[in-house]
């Protein structure tokens, strides 16, 4: 059994006019020690799918559909009492922008020691032994001194290294990351996800890595799903994602990339027309078929089924005319 | 040799943030006195732009490339140096003198939901410049010129009437850029025009300004943190660190031998799709602040190469060798050490 597991979730915003679909019939498993990229542009319900998981969709949406399962337990039915003792405890969460997620007024170590004594019984001097060493488990240096500091002496691949390490301080089976290192310099990038790949080995976590950068799932995550406008289009090895992508979208992303996408004779990328469109204007049949290269009268009508791929037992493709081998 | 079109000569621009009388006054061995806290955004930085070229300038937050730009372009008063657009001092000229210079050189922004004014539709946004510049321009000749410009950043020209809160992001730096293109600049500053748009949308946009470039032989000033971006549209690159220039050299060069130890720790850094996973390079340190600049070279602090003459003497942007015209500041590459 997957430590969690998540099966046909649909969450909908309930607006004046109707239900607005955000998430519709996403499911995906993530193991311990396994690192799962969600990519997608913005829109496409990457971050719902995380906040879904811990439950913290907020009014007017819900989970309408579907189950999510951690530890073999309903998440999506506990109750916020019992959200607590799971959030931030057993699965835990990173964001974008370490400013906006640390306090300013407060000195890390309050920080730190506050998260850990919400969860556990313990005094303030055992909380802060911990707290100095998940610093030193995100290699910060001098962590005794670094604890009475506050967020702004800290530059910002440091304050990133805070929030992870606040992430860790209740030994969490998961971490859930959105864009952990969208705000930060490409250096700076670079040190976190060798961090993050290393702390998921150290520490025994999954990582579900929430990204727009399909470059960062390259080289952080083993198993990728890709969404386009609330839904899966393409899971597979991340590996075997980026060397032959199946999904015509998958492909646009891929080769859209500056610097290594494909370009044609006069050095122009090669680009996906159009926008990914809003959740309430989404075509009928395929969502993606007024972008697609591919589209054919059956794209129009018929929404196509995220299908096992014939040969490859982990790899999963929604399109009615799925691409084959690297150049097509 | 083609023509510089611009040309940066030693520019430093500091800014003042010392604040008021009071904040100034500091202790010093008994002694009261005035104190100025600058900070040094951009050190004595020399460039030259040539005609139909795209000089991109790299570097991470905070080392001075968005300063760089805003001083050439002429929204900022340089403390020192000169710019020289095709031979002419442009950075002593006020504002009226500066007119005709305007009409010539444009920029463009990064974020299209704040360049933009919300309350402008899109024919009162692209129509300014134009009625600015050309006063004796006709309402019909303004509406040829709107749908033109709009037809070919790729906005249906049927939807000038509408306002900015009606268009995708893309869209929006599609409108930001026919703003620029309007009045026919020959020479445009692109300030981290792609940063904020999605990947699909990215490449519009990056298609779209080399369009624009092939069509009116448009030199572009491209600043930008994205490596990869730099890649795909320059054909010349300069690296900034702290608010010099590490390195200067042409693209394929550049991403070929990079010589600085900046560059490559930059250059291993960018993350890879096509699975070749890279050791990254990792720096020691962080970047030190701008307002107390490291003596010598300003990278020396995160140099694992770095020796005294590093620590003392600021290096030189010099030629590597003759048969390269990669330009680059460091003691380590000029003495054969790196």
């Amino acid at each position: 059994m997957s430590l969690l597991e998540v099966k046909n979730l649909e969450v909908s915003f309930a607006l004046r006019h109707g239900d607005l679909v955000a998430l519709n019939d996403v499911s995906f498993t993530l193991n311990k020690r396994e690192r799962l990229g969600v990519v997608g542009e913005s829109g496409a319900g990457k971050s719902v799918t995380g906040f879904a998981v811990i439950n913290l969709i907020s009014k007017p949406g819900r989970i309408s559909k579907g189950e999510v399962l951690f530890d073999g337990e309903r998440l999506d039915q506990f109750s916020e009492q019992e959200m607590r003792t799971i959030r931030g405890n057993r699965i835990s969460m990173i964001f974008q922008d370490p400013m906006m997620t640390l306090n300013p007024v407060l000195t890390v170590g309050t920080q730190m020691v506050e998260t850990l004594r919400a969860h556990r019984n313990i005094s303030v001097k055992e909380a802060q032994k911990i707290a100095i060493r998940k610093l030193g488990l995100v290699h910060i240096p001098s962590p005794e001194r670094r604890l009475r500091q506050y967020p702004h002496e800290f530059s910002g691949g440091m304050r990133q290294r805070i929030i992870i390490a606040i992430a860790l301080l209740t030994e969490p089976a998961i971490i859930i990351a959105d864009e952990p290192t969208t705000a930060l310099d490409v250096t700076i990038q670079a040190e976190i996800m060798d961090l993050l790949i290393e702390l998921c080995n150290s520490q025994d976590m999954g990582l579900m890595l929430i990204t727009h950068d399909l470059g960062v799932v390259a080289e952080v995550t083993e198993r990728v799903m890709v969404m386009y406008a609330g839904k899966v289009i393409e899971t597979a090895k991340t590996a075997d994602l980026v060397a032959t992508p199946m999904h015509p979208y998958t492909r646009g992303l891929i080769n859209a990339l500056p610097g290594h996408g494909v370009c044609d004779t006069d050095n122009r990328l090669q680009q996906i027309p159009g926008t990914m469109p809003n959740l309430t204007e989404i075509a009928p049949g395929c969502s993606f078929h007024p972008r697609c290269d591919r589209c054919q009268d059956i794209c129009k009508y018929t929404v196509p089924e995220l299908q096992k791929v014939v040969g490859n037992t982990d790899r999963f493709v929604s399109c009615h005319f799925p691409g084959e081998g690297q150049e097509w | 040799m083609k023509t510089p079109i611009v040309q940066i000569d030693n520019l430093v621009k500091y800014f003042d943030i010392s604040g008021g009388f009071l904040e100034q006054l500091q202790f010093n061995s008994g002694k009261v006195k005035l104190q100025k806290t600058e900070v040094k955004a951009v050190n004595g930085v020399s460039l030259e732009i040539s005609q139909g070229e795209t000089l991109a300038v790299v570097g991470e937050s905070g080392c001075g490339k968005s300063t760089l730009a805003r001083t050439v372009i002429g929204l900022y008063p340089p403390t020192s140096g000169t710019v020289t657009y095709r031979g002419e001092r442009i950075d002593t000229l006020n504002a009226k003198q500066m007119l005709p210079y305007r009409q010539r050189m444009q920029m463009i922004f990064q974020d299209p939901y704040a360049s933009l004014n919300p309350r402008k539709s899109v024919r009162q946004t692209l129509e300014e410049p134009l009625r600015f510049h050309r006063k004796k321009i006709t309402a019909a000749e303004v509406d040829e010129r709107l749908g033109e410009v709009m037809e070919q950043v790729g906005v249906n020209p049927a939807w000038r009437d509408r306002f900015p809160h009606e268009f995708s992001g893309g869209q929006r730096q599609r409108i930001a850029i026919a703003r620029a293109l309007v009045i026919d600049p020959e020479f445009i500053v692109a300030d981290e025009p792609v940063s904020a748009l999605d990947v699909s949308i990215q490449a519009q946009i990056l298609n779209l300004l080399m369009d624009a470039q092939d069509q009116r032989g448009l030199t572009y000033l491209f600043i930008t943190h994205d490596l990869s971006v730099v890649r795909h549209v320059a054909t010349r690159v300069a690296v900034m660190y702290l608010g010099t220039l590490c390195e200067v050299a042409t693209t394929a060069e550049l991403y070929d031998t990079p010589y600085h130890p900046y560059t490559r720790a930059l250059l291993s850094a960018i993350p890879r799709v096509d699975g070749t996973k890279q050791n990254h390079i990792k720096l020691k340190g962080e970047i030190p602040t701008p307002i107390n600049l490291p003596s010598g070279c300003v990278f020396h602090g995160r140099c694992i190469h770095a020796d005294d003459r590093c620590r003392m003497e600021v290096p030189e942007l010099l030629q590597v060798s003759d048969a390269s015209g990669a330009r680059v500041a460091c003691h380590g590459v000029a003495e054969g050490r790196i």
